[in-house]
């Protein structure tokens, strides 16, 4: 981790606090739609990161938990639609897990603002757009996330 | 250390506008681990791939990241370039730095797609210093194909399968093949006589000697996988030794009992021993047990005593035989919905209220009028003739919902045949739409009405009754505004067509979807038309919805051409990225097996020294894998990964963010 150019600068005191969203994506329909957005030469906020699974099925909550421990201020989880999964009912999986962890989280005391899932075709190259562009703009309208790092940190001394 | 390669893509200016893509692999550089960087114009052209391939060469890669385009474009290529150069393919990743960022992020200035870019290239470093090498996964195939269903579609996948030089077993529930194709007069729009060019088929099947009909048997249990797939077919008895039977039809003759065809749909009987029709193939009788009195109460037993090659056995029992097969094609097709269900139509109650496809046995010179239409009731020919369109079709509260596609088709072609064979006959049809697209389709129904006087009248029918020996149609002619009242000597309903009784069973024991109507589901509607979603296993004509015969062919030679592709090689090569237990670790709770969406886990015994059986643990059968992942998240004990997409790899992308 040597070479972040940004990372552990803390934006909010520069006043310009850009969040960091990290999204989890499936290969087929939302990995695809954002590539779609890409050759249509769409424009978004440029804050998301996306990692590639093979189906929405395959997340881990842990994946979630590891995305806020290692500094996102929201995290995104988008695949098929329903009926659509690529696997035939990986994206079923993926949301009933959701529904259990989200009441999860929210017990935690985490702002569900934070979190999101969303169903992004191979076709809806807008609807990424537009949902990145949300959610980028209200994250970044609750600031940076430090609850979940700060508590990292003390862990760490 | 890892000793790893970092590529940069300019993509011409596609990349190189808005990402400095020089910075960027110099930051990755900083990195520990990576040994190489360079930026280059195009990373996909010749001398680009040559760049990589010396580069792993020169600096001894042990793993390479190419940012350029999505994956989707490109990592084909670059794996490709990879494993030319000695470097395990799946050492190769790609960074998406065009379609998700420099196409995205229009800034001039270069300073948000070069962070960006930054970011994930790092990710993606992080994530491939957790890779293993992989091997692609290479499953032995049986070359030899069970085709379910002896209609015409499963008579042309097992043609063309045995004519692409495989062996194939035509498994047929009936005595014969031939399927519901077998009992129709003429065909649309060219009226070629259905027997015609059908029964050739039936007889090159018969012939073909990669082709061995199992008929009267049905499909009781399907183990295995693509390539390797154990069936159990249950040979039900026909009480007749096929090894003997010469088909010389006494038996038939002598036979004094007489029950009601079903071949026929009951408009005449047929012997106790019976082949179904005349042209049956194969061309040996069988006892229809439950209606024979010697088997039933041993009494009679005449066919036994004047069959010369004495090939009768009536202690005959069902055989179970198991067959292994590389590769399965569905081709079950589909019945009429009950006419019952339309007692407004006076099925059932008035004897000359016909299905069409029993119209389509009177006009059968076969049949059991040798082709003169006569009803049912008296014997008389009618003098008009009412059609009735969409009897259960696009009729969601009786019916379905679905349109059945054929019916507009064969009711213009019944009122053709009606017309040739009924000089002065006058025949009605009651429709809502006609559907009649396709080849010649539309013109074979103007000519209906143009040529053959076929009064078409666009509404719905109310009711049918019985009157002075007339059967009363009333109805509603919606494009004059009226109510009509047709005085009919026959009626003949278009029924909705229908998934098999059993459909649902068959698709549970192959382990295929199917939807609320019962036909199965293709695996992409457009793309993938006769795939299922299990590997190996293809579909084939109307057991997937409604379907004429020109499609129904197409089909069957669609799916024996997927059989052919799977047979010409020895041994399949799969994409390696299939999911792995730890069997240390698993406690077999069998979350990983319920969450499968392709019964690709299984019971794996773990045995002492003395073969006792210690514990259970669960196994993925690679040849069924897809690779989705969803076990992965579902095991409890985390003892499942996914090869490819790793817990280890996808916690290094994320702890590099």
């Amino acid at each position: 981790m040597s070479a972040h150019l940004d990372k552990d600068e803390t934006p909010v005191a520069s006043g310009s606090f850009e969040p960091k969203i990290m999204a989890f994506v499936c290969n087929w329909c939302t990995y695809a739609g954002a590539d779609l957005a890409g050759t249509s030469r769409m424009e978004y906020r440029p804050n998301v990161r996306i990692i590639k699974l093979p189906c929405t099925g395959r997340i881990d909550p842990l994946f979630i938990l590891k995305a806020f421990e290692n500094g996102a201020d929201g995290v995104l989880v988008s695949g098929c639609h329903p009926g659509d999964c690529h696997y035939t009912t990986g994206n079923y999986h993926a949301r009933r897990r959701w529904i259990g962890f989200k009441s999860l989280m929210e017990f935690a005391g985490i702002d569900m603002r934070r979190l999101h899932f969303s169903w992004v075709s191979a076709s809806e190259a807008i609807k990424w757009v537009d949902l990145i562009n949300k959610v980028t703009d209200e994250v970044k309208a609750l600031g940076p996330f430090m609850e979940y790092r700060g508590l990292k940190e003390t862990e760490l001394e | 250390m890892p000793r790893i390669g970092v590529f940069v893509c300019q993509c011409g200016n596609n990349i190189a506008a808005t990402v400095d893509t020089k910075k960027v692999a110099e930051e990755m550089a900083k990195i520990p681990g990576v040994v190489y960087t360079c930026d280059y114009k195009f990373m996909c052209s010749s001398p680009g791939q040559e760049t990589l391939k010396q580069a792993i060469k020169e600096n001894n890669l042990d793993g390479i990241i190419v940012s350029a385009c999505s994956p989707h474009m490109h990592e084909k290529t670059f794996r490709k370039a990879s494993e030319a150069a000695g470097l395990n393919p799946y050492q190769c990743e790609i960074t998406n730095i065009r379609e998700q960022c420099s196409w995205v992020h229009h800034d001039k200035t270069k300073a948000t797609g070069t962070v960006k870019s930054v970011d994930l290239t790092r990710m993606t470093i992080q994530r491939l210093k957790k890779n293993q090498p992989l091997k692609k996964i290479k499953i032995p195939v049986k070359k030899k194909a069970l085709v379910i269903g002896g209609g015409i579609a499963g008579i042309q996948a097992a043609l063309d399968i045995a004519e692409g030089g495989r062996e194939v077993i035509l498994v047929e529930k009936e005595p014969s093949i031939g399927g519901n194709m077998a009992r129709l007069s003429e065909t649309f729009p060219t009226m070629d006589c259905s027997q015609c060019i059908l029964t050739p088929k039936m007889v090159e099947a018969e012939l073909n000697e990669n082709i061995t009909l199992y008929t009267y048997s049905e499909v009781e249990k399907v183990d295995g996988y693509i390539g390797n797939f154990t069936v159990t077919v249950r040979r039900k008895s026909k009480y007749v030794d096929e090894e003997r039977c010469t088909g010389c039809g006494e038996c038939m003759e002598k036979c004094p009992f007489k029950v009601e065809s079903a071949f026929e749909l009951g408009l005449s009987k047929r012997k106790v021993i019976y082949t179904p029709f005349p042209q049956a193939v194969p061309n040996i009788p069988v006892i229809d047990a439950p209606n024979c009195p010697k088997i039933q109460k041993d009494k009679c037993g005449a066919c036994a005593i004047v069959c010369g090659p004495k090939c009768i056995d009536f202690k005959m029992e069902d055989r179970l035989e198991t067959v292994e097969v590389g590769a399965i094609v569905v081709a079950t097709g589909y019945q009429l919905m009950p006419n019952e269900r339309f007692g407004e139509y006076g099925y059932g109650r008035i004897k000359d209220v016909i299905s069409g496809l029993q119209f389509e046995r009177l006009a059968s010179s076969s049949g059991p009028t040798g082709g003169e239409i006569r009803r049912p009731s008296d014997g008389k020919v009618p003098e008009s003739v009412v059609f009735i369109q969409c009897v259960g079709s696009r009729d969601e509260k009786k019916g379905v919902s679905y349109c059945s596609k054929i019916c507009c088709m064969y009711t213009a072609k019944h009122t053709k045949l009606y017309s040739h064979k009924v000089h002065g006959g006058q025949s009605y049809v009651f429709y809502m739409d006609i559907r009649s697209g396709g080849k010649r389709y539309e013109e074979f129904v103007r000519g209906a009405i143009e040529h053959d006087g076929a009064m078409y009248l666009r509404g719905r029918v109310s009711r049918v009754y019985e009157k002075n020996g007339k059967i009363i149609v009333q109805g509603a002619d919606t494009l004059s505004g009226s109510q009509v009242e047709i005085e009919a000597d026959m009626v003949v309903l278009a029924t909705a067509i229908v998934s098999r009784e059993g459909a649902d069973g068959l698709a549970q024991r192959l382990g295929i979807g199917y939807d609320k109507h019962r036909f199965y589901n293709e695996y992409h509607p457009k793309l993938k038309p006769v795939e299922t979603v299990t590997a190996g296993i293809y579909l084939a004509g109307s057991c997937m919805g409604p379907m004429d015969i020109p499609d129904s062919v197409a089909q069957g030679s669609a799916a024996a051409s997927k059989v052919l592709a799977l047979f010409s090689a020895d041994e399949m090569a799969r994409e390696p990225i299939t999911a792995l237990v730890n069997k240390v670790t698993c406690n077999a709770c069998w979350d990983c097996l319920t969450a499968c969406p392709y019964t690709a886990i299984e019971r794996e015994a773990i045995k002492d020294r003395k073969g006792n059986i210690v514990r259970w643990v669960a196994r993925v059968n690679d040849g069924v894998c897809q690779g989705c992942g969803v076990c992965v998240a579902a095991c409890r004990s985390k003892s499942i990964d996914l090869k490819g997409y790793t817990d280890e790899q996808v916690f290094a992308a994320i702890n590099a963010f």
